[in-house]
């Protein structure tokens, strides 16, 4: 399982004001504290403080780099942020995200060749979020066929089926299992899949073990990555025996202390 | 068409032991043993590098073996009253490890006393240059006070100790970091408990380039599908970036092969099987070239012609697949 920290999101208050006074702080605090939890990549945002430039995100992937060596999933929609992160990244990035947008794809995957970067392609067009698993499954067909055109190894690719919360929209958490499914079919080797997790339990009580068990049901759907709070430690329990259970990982009597590691 | 070759990418890799130290590391070795390192399967050199060649352990016993079937007392009965004249003749044979049991300590046998067995050790130690392997009697309990006894007198020369296991490694275990010794952990066949222990181990303190495996072997005809599988989740696990099962893997295929009834039976009782020279020679020559295609990086061995057969496969083995 690739965990994808999200606390670097300048929708969290911290974060938000660490941006605006350009005071790097709070930002490498939270990238040491998720990496030591287990997170394999940063996702970047810049919340909407302030806005969404070219220099913002330069400097929000530069502060992280200078405290840890870890990648950075670059968090935006503005393509000119985007190049201009990935400019100064060290390492692989992860572009989030592209749509099956035409406009979209031609602009950003470019991009992502370039710097051979990851890319997250989420499951939607202009349209929205589709309401069933085949529409889902065709926008990431059309967003694999563009990868693959692109030259983009296809592990590169982590196609996110998108899930909204639970308590408003109840019918697509289903139909987010049948993508994940759907989706790994696609092409051989096989498109990666991502969540931003922390979606399903919006507005939601008891939002961590909504959470935990729609991650744990995801990835016996064959989920790869999920975009979430690392520092969760009973869904980090709950992914460490999910990895068991699918055989995954080797059991051993310490997999929980193991999964830390 | 072109045919496009297959690799597989492998994010982890085997760990490196050395074992034995020469006089610049602190020892009296003339030459060590380093084991590990494969960053793909067995052999498969076109999509890793494999920098280490499997080794041959030639195995001696401190006092004489009872019971040995004919074609081990012929190769041996000339030295094998005397571990020293023993393991002088393994390193003529073209030894590279010698692998050093002391049967003697056991307590339903000689049970010599620690002192006395690792009198034999520095013995031996100063008779060959080759890195030793120090096996136990098999009896818990005495192996602790033999092992730590030895680990003392030997400190320096990095021997490969043996064996911990998942209720009793404590002891050896302190005893091969304080005196900087290499360990043989062994779980019966099982992944999960070689996992367990070697987390158990690296825990204590002991380095993972300080930990070789011993998945236990089974006999060819006797279970060794079993052992197989299991080094082969191993070496895999290793390869897919698990370090608590990155280490190293020893196979006790002399051991095995010789305990069990097709080695151990003349042509007159068997005629259907044919000679017993050539039978039990390739009975262990089988049983350790098998584990040789699932990971193992030590072979202890016990007939010469058996250990000859095993390193000239390993030989051909490692030529250049790339």
């Amino acid at each position: 399982m690739i965990i994808i920290g999200e606390r670097i999101n300048g929708m969290f208050n911290d974060i938000g004001e660490a941006i605006k006074n350009q005071d790097p702080t709070a930002i490498q605090e939270w990238a040491v504290k998720q990496l030591e939890a287990g997170a394999n990549y940063l996702d970047a945002n810049v919340g909407p403080a302030v806005e969404d430039s070219p220099e913002v995100m330069k400097w929000l992937v530069e502060v992280i780099q200078d405290e840890v060596d870890a990648p950075v999933c670059i968090d935006t929609t503005n393509v000119d942020a985007m190049e201009a992160a990935l400019e100064v990244h060290k390492g692989t990035a992860m572009i989030n995200s592209v749509t099956a947008e035409p406009s979209k794809l031609e602009a950003i995957l470019p991009l992502v060749k370039e710097y051979e970067a990851e890319v997250i392609g989420l499951a939607m067009d202009k349209t929205g979020v589709p309401k069933d698993s085949a529409t889902r499954t065709a926008k990431a067909m059309e967003i694999v066929a563009n990868v693959d055109a692109h030259g983009i190894p296809m592990e590169d690719l982590y196609v996110d089926p998108l899930i909204l919360p639970v308590n408003v929209a109840q019918d697509h958490a289903p139909e987010v299992l049948e993508t994940i499914k759907q989706v790994k079919l696609l092409a051989d080797p096989a498109p990666k899949t991502v969540l931003g997790l922390s979606n399903v339990s919006q507005n939601c009580t008891n939002m961590g073990l909504i959470n935990r068990t729609f991650l744990v049901m995801a990835m016996a759907a064959g989920l790869d990555a999920a975009i979430m709070e690392a520092n969760d430690q009973e869904m980090l329990d709950s992914i460490a025996t999910a990895e068991i259970i699918l055989n995954n990982d080797i059991y051993c009597d310490s997999f929980l202390k193991q999964f830390r590691k | 068409m072109a045919v496009e070759m297959l690799k597989e990418k492998w994010k982890g890799q085997v760990t490196e032991v050395v074992i034995g130290a020469t006089e610049e590391d602190g020892g009296t070795r003339t030459s060590t043993v380093t084991v590990g390192g494969e960053a793909a399967l067995p052999f498969l050199d076109f999509e890793g590098e494999i920098p280490n060649k499997p080794v041959v352990a030639y195995e001696v016993f401190d006092e004489e073996p009872e019971g040995w079937a004919e074609p081990l007392v012929e190769a041996w009965e000339d030295v094998y009253s005397d571990p020293v004249a023993w393991a002088k003749k393994c390193e003529d044979e073209g030894a590279e490890l010698i692998a050093l049991r002391l049967v003697s300590a056991d307590p339903a046998g000689q049970d010599r006393s620690p002192e006395e067995v690792a009198q034999t050790v520095k013995d031996v130690l100063e008779a060959v240059g080759v890195p030793l392997m120090v096996l136990g009697c098999e009896d818990a309990e005495k192996d602790n006070e033999v092992l730590k006894a030895v680990a003392e007198v030997a400190e320096g020369e990095n021997l490969l100790i043996g064996v911990a296991e998942e209720d009793n490694y404590k002891t050896i275990a302190g005893a091969c970091m304080i005196h900087n010794h290499t360990l043989i952990a062994q779980s019966p066949v099982d992944m999960n408990i070689a996992k367990q222990l070697n987390i158990l181990l690296t825990d204590l303190g002991v380095k993972e380039d300080r930990i070789v495996i011993d998945p236990l072997l089974s006999s060819l005809g006797y279970g060794l599908e079993y052992s197989y599988s299991v080094m082969e989740r191993i070496r895999l696990s290793a390869l897919r970036g698990d370090k608590m099962l990155s280490m190293p893997m020893i196979a006790f295929a002399g051991k095995e092969a010789w305990r069990v009834k097709e080695p151990n039976t003349s042509v007159e009782e068997n005629p259907q099987w044919g000679e017993q020279e050539n039978r039990g020679v390739m009975w262990e020559t089988f049983t350790a070239s098998t584990v040789l295609q699932s990971g193992a990086n030590i072979l202890v061995m016990r007939h010469p012609q058996a250990a000859k057969n095993v390193q000239s496969l390993s030989d051909d083995l490692m030529a250049d697949n790339s």
